[in-house]
Order: structure tokens, then sequence, then C-alpha cells
């Protein structure tokens, strides 16, 4: 099975950027190595989130604050205790998840628009206690110059523990979606009444399904610790969790990469139109609508469909001959 | 701290919250009727009450600060922010209702973003204020403290507005068909009902409110960039504790978060804004779908 797996093309896609990632930092300059980097921060998150929108059907409204969850989690037992900056990276994800399976025990049970409308009410307390927090949290003006273990300092080792996470997680995500969870986990989104019938616990593979896609949120909080070297509370306001949705929208819901693609756009539109413009936010929100009206599927999603007409097309000329 | 306790100033900081409770009830009232009705929540909500603060100081500022001009643009800056929602509405929203909820929701998040920028370039990013006319300037001594007459004017406003939407959804027709649509809405179109114009009106009905808000809460503020983002998150939660789409679910929850708000100044100044957010989560715990009847 794992000789099939390999032969694949879209697994020999994959090595192929993956190798072409490895050798960035050699050819471009550090500018667009951070580019790179944010955005595969930006991107496991807004595919941990697909993981759960895409996937499971659940309306995740306040994922941000997971990913703020894990960030602070890491930086505040970095610069407040004594105990060595590995053990406050490996926190940061269990944090999140931790966090996630108590405010998802009480959004599964409710279902969807009361789900995401109780999470963000949640996710909020957790922002309002980040940013009032002053002696723990700094309030506003969030920690900063959180220092790194030796390893990971500098942009370029930076870059590669990323991009090694990154895979790693996202390899942890293709296993997850292929496996019978994962099956569950859609027939749910498509069913829920149905599910129940033939005796699937809707509701524990929901939590379960939050505590997996809120551990690699927490994920994306560290690595973007390890990049920036700062937190503030913006990372859990429920704007960043929009954002994120964007992201998906941008690449596609139901596609396992679009999320990624997704992030790379968001990134490349705040980068290059907002040094152009003040007003990005306006450029972001026509696009928005534009997707929304014209590309439902997002980009990826298009392009998946067509590809598949196409296969489709050539199989059945294939017959003819 | 210690005279704080004092009954004055527990009665005063009530008084203050019950004032604060009034705009947060006129905006998140809006927020629920379109969400009854329309079922999506309307993120761009908050920037149409920030839209509505700066029309005011607008209409304000070009009578001169009069008290004519005030009460003019207390009664033009929600017209404008209702033009703009019909806007919006008749020539992009309208031909989303067919889709999911989440495409709706991120339709409004996109509306949001683009009036915020919109906002930025028409006024600026100036911090303004306006002055109240001097009919309303001032305070009158209750229970022992002064109270500034401005509250006392919001005291009032907000159980009219309640009363009025109440009549409206209850009492009135078009209260009665936006109901019915709302529950089912191909069954309303069947009988001869054009359903996208109930759902136009009470869009711009919600948003009027939110410019209402935006209108009325200008004179006790700075206006300025990001007042939207701190309201609609607060929208959605009393709309989330009273009830979705319940107007007096919206009342009560601005009531609770107004004064748990202004109650925890007196107790834990620094942490007086946790207190309604602590709130929302024991409530939500208790009572997971609200605290009053969800109208759907």
């Amino acid at each position: 099975m794992v000789k099939n797996i390999l032969r694949t093309p879209s697994f020999l896609w994959t090595a192929a950027v993956l190798l072409v990632l490895l050798l960035v930092p050699f050819i471009a300059g550090r500018f667009y190595v951070y580019i790179l980097a944010v955005i595969f921060v930006w991107g496991l998150l807004a595919m941990s989130l697909n993981l759960l929108v895409g996937h499971g059907g659940a309306y995740q409204f306040h994922h941000g604050a997971f990913y703020g969850v894990g960030a602070y989690t890491a930086g505040l037992i970095i610069t407040k205790t004594a105990l060595p900056a590995w053990i406050g990276l490996c926190a940061g994800p269990v944090a999140a998840a931790f966090t996630g399976l108590v405010v998802g025990a009480f959004c599964v049970r409710l279902n969807k628009l009361y789900f995401g409308m109780l999470q963000i009410s949640l996710g909020s307390l957790i922002w309002i206690l980040a940013l009032r927090w002053y002696s723990l949290t700094n309030g506003d003006d969030g920690i900063h110059g959180i220092p790194m273990p030796d390893l990971l300092s500098g942009s370029v080792p930076a870059y590669y523990f990323i991009l090694i996470v990154v895979s790693v997680c996202l390899a942890l995500m293709y296993l997850i979606l292929k496996s019978p969870f994962g099956a569950t986990l859609r027939a749910v989104r498509d069913n829920p009444q149905r599910c129940q019938a033939v005796g699937i616990n809707v509701r524990r593979h929901q939590l379960l399904g939050i505590v997996i896609a809120t551990f690699f949120a927490g994920v994306a909080g560290v690595l973007f610790v390890v990049l920036e070297g700062s937190v503030f509370p913006d990372m859990l306001f429920w704007v960043l969790s929009l954002e994120i949705f964007i992201m998906c929208l941008l690449g596609g819901w139901f596609t396992f990469f679009g999320p990624m693609l997704g992030a790379a756009i968001m990134v490349a539109l705040r980068t290059f139109v907002g040094s152009y413009t003040e007003y990005w936010t306006l450029i972001l929100g026509v696009v928005l609508i534009l997707l929304i009206f014209f590309l439902p599927d997002g980009i990826m999603g298009i392009n998946f469909r067509t590809w598949l007409r196409n296969r489709e097309r050539r199989r059945s000329t294939d017959v003819v001959r | 701290m210690e005279t704080s306790f004092t009954l004055a100033g527990l009665a005063s900081q009530l008084l203050v919250g019950l004032s604060r409770a009034m705009i947060l009830f006129i905006v998140s009232s809006g927020l629920s009727f379109i969400l009854g009705v329309l079922r999506v929540p309307n993120v761009a909500h908050g920037s149409l009450y920030m839209i509505g603060a700066f029309a005011a100081h607008t209409i304000a500022v070009a009578f001169e600060g009069s008290a004519a001009g005030f009460w003019l643009a207390m009664l033009c800056a929600p017209l404008v922010v209702a033009v703009i929602s019909l806007v919006a509405e008749r020539l992009l929203f309208c031909h989303l209702y067919e889709r999911e909820h989440l495409m709706l929701l991120l339709f409004t998040f996109a509306l949001m973003l683009i009036l915020g920028d919109l906002t930025k370039m028409t006024w600026g990013a100036d911090y303004r204020s306006i002055v109240a006319p001097p009919l309303l300037q001032g305070s009158v001594p209750v229970l022992g403290t002064a109270f500034p007459r401005y509250n006392l004017f919001l005291l009032m406003v907000g159980p009219l507005v309640a009363i009025g939407l109440w009549l409206l959804s209850t009492k009135t027709k078009f209260g009665k068909i936006a109901r019915a649509a709302a529950v089912d809405r191909e069954m309303v179109g069947a009988i001869g009902i054009n359903v996208s114009w109930v759902f136009a009106f009470a869009f711009v009905l919600g948003c009027l409110l939110a410019g209402l808000g935006g209108a009325l809460v200008s004179p006790t503020i700075s206006i300025t960039l990001g007042m939207d983002h701190s309201i609609i998150i607060e929208a959605f939660l009393i709309v989330t504790i009273g009830g979705l789409g319940n107007i007096w679910g919206a009342m009560v929850g601005s009531l609770i978060f107004g004064i748990t708000q202004s109650v925890g100044v007196l107790v834990l100044p620094q942490f007086a804004i946790v207190f309604p957010y602590l709130a929302v989560v024991v409530i939500l715990t208790l009572k997971p779908t609200g605290l009053l009847k969800s109208v759907w």
C-alpha cells in the first residue's frame, strides 16, 4: 500500500514541491523566505479550520482563539518560567487542544449557527482575558522579543523548522482525512441524522474533530511565535477568525491544499497590495464578493472540477476507441 | 476605592449601565431582527453603526452644532445608513439568499471590510465628537447622584424602540409576513408575496437600527475608526444570550451586558469588561439556546 502511495502522481508532485521549498533559502532573498514562512503558518491554520468546516461541516467561527492560545502558551512559558523553550513550544499545541476540548464540549451540544455563536462568545472571553490581564499578558502590547532556542534563531533555521513541522502536520492531516475517522467526519457533515441512526456518536466525532483541528491551530500559533518572536491579543480577535475563513474560501473548501493556496493569495495580497495602498481590505472585500458570486468553491475547487471533467472525457473517448 | 461602594455610587453606576444597555439594545435588536427574519448574522452591523456615528457628526457639524442640527443628525444619520444597506442588499445580497449561511456570513464580512475602508476614506482616522443640545446637557439629581440628562434621554429612547419594534413585528401585516417568511419562505412566496422585498425591508430596518444606535451614541463617546469591532462582538453575544431573533431577548441581554459591566467597575475596575463575558459564559452553560425563546 505504501508503495502505491509513493507512486501516485500527487505524491510525486508534493515531493517535488517540497524539494523546491527546501532549496528556496539558497535562491531567494531573506524577505521572500520570510513571506513563505508566513504563508506556511497561515496555511496550516487555514487547513486546520478546513478540517472542521470543509470536511466536518461544523460552524467553527472562532478558530483564531485556539491559534492565539497556542501562541500565548508558548510565549508565556518561555518568558515567564524557567522551563526550557522547547517545553513552551510543545505545550502550545497541547494547551490549544485542551482549550478546544473545553470549548468544544460546550459547543457540540448545539448545532449550526448556535454552535458558531457560542464559540464566538467563549473565544471572546479568552480574547478579553488576554487583552485585560496586564500582569500576565501585557494587555494590548502583547509580548515581544520571545527568546528562541539557539537552533531556531535566525530566519533561515526558523524557515526550515516551520517547513518541516508544517509538512509533518499536513501529512498527519492527510492521513486523518483518509482514515475511517475522516470518512465518518464527512458523513456527519453530509447527514448528521442518518449518522446518528446508524449508530455513530455524532457529538463525540465532532468533538474529536475539534480537538484535532485546535491542536493544529495551536501548532500554527507556536510556529508564529517561532517566526515573529511575539504574541499580541489581535491573534485571538474574532476578525482574524473570519480571515481564516476567507483563506479557505479563496483556495477551496473541499480540496486538501486549497486553504494553503488561499493563505498564499491572502499573504501576497496583504504584503504587495498592502504596501501599495492603505486600503487593501477594501480590495480584499471586493475579491471576497467576487469569489462568493463567481467561484464559491474557491480556486482549487474550480480547477479540480474541470480537471475531473476532462479526465472523464478522456476516459470515455478511450472506451470509444 | 471605598467611596465607590456607597449606595449613591452604586445607583449612579447602575444608571450608567442602564443607559449603555439602551445603546447596546438598539444595535443588537437590529442584529436580532435580521437574524430572525433572514437568518444571517450580519457582521457588517458594526460598520453601519460606525457610519451612523460619523454621519451624525457630519450633519451636526454642517449645522454648526446647533440644537436643530443635532436633532436632524439623529434623524438623518440612520437614514443614510438605511440607504447604504438598501443599495448593498438590492445590488448584491438579495442574489445570495439561496446560498448556505456560511456564504451569507462571509458576504457580510466582505461588506464590513469594504465599508470599513470606505469610512476611512470618507472621514479619515481622526477622533471626532459632537455636543448634545442644551436641553440634554448637564445633569439632574437621581437617587442622590447627579445623572447626566443625555443618559436619561437614552433611557427613554431605548424602550420606545423596543415597543415600536415589538408592535411592528407582532401587530402589523409586515411583521406577520416577515415572521412567516422566516419560517417558510417558499410557502409565503407561493401565496403571492414578494419575499425578496420582505427580506430587503427587514434587512434595511435592522441596519437602520444600527445607524440609530451609532447616531445616539455619538455625543457620549469619541467617534473613531475601530468602534465597529467592539460593538459587533458585544451585539452578537447579547443576541446569543437573549435568544436568536427575539426582540425582548435582545433587551434582556443588553441589560445583563450593560449592568454587569458598570457594576463590575465598582468591584474590579481593571477587569470590568470581563464581567459581561463571564455572564455570557455562565448563561450559555446553563441555557445554551439563550434566555428567552428563539424565534426558530
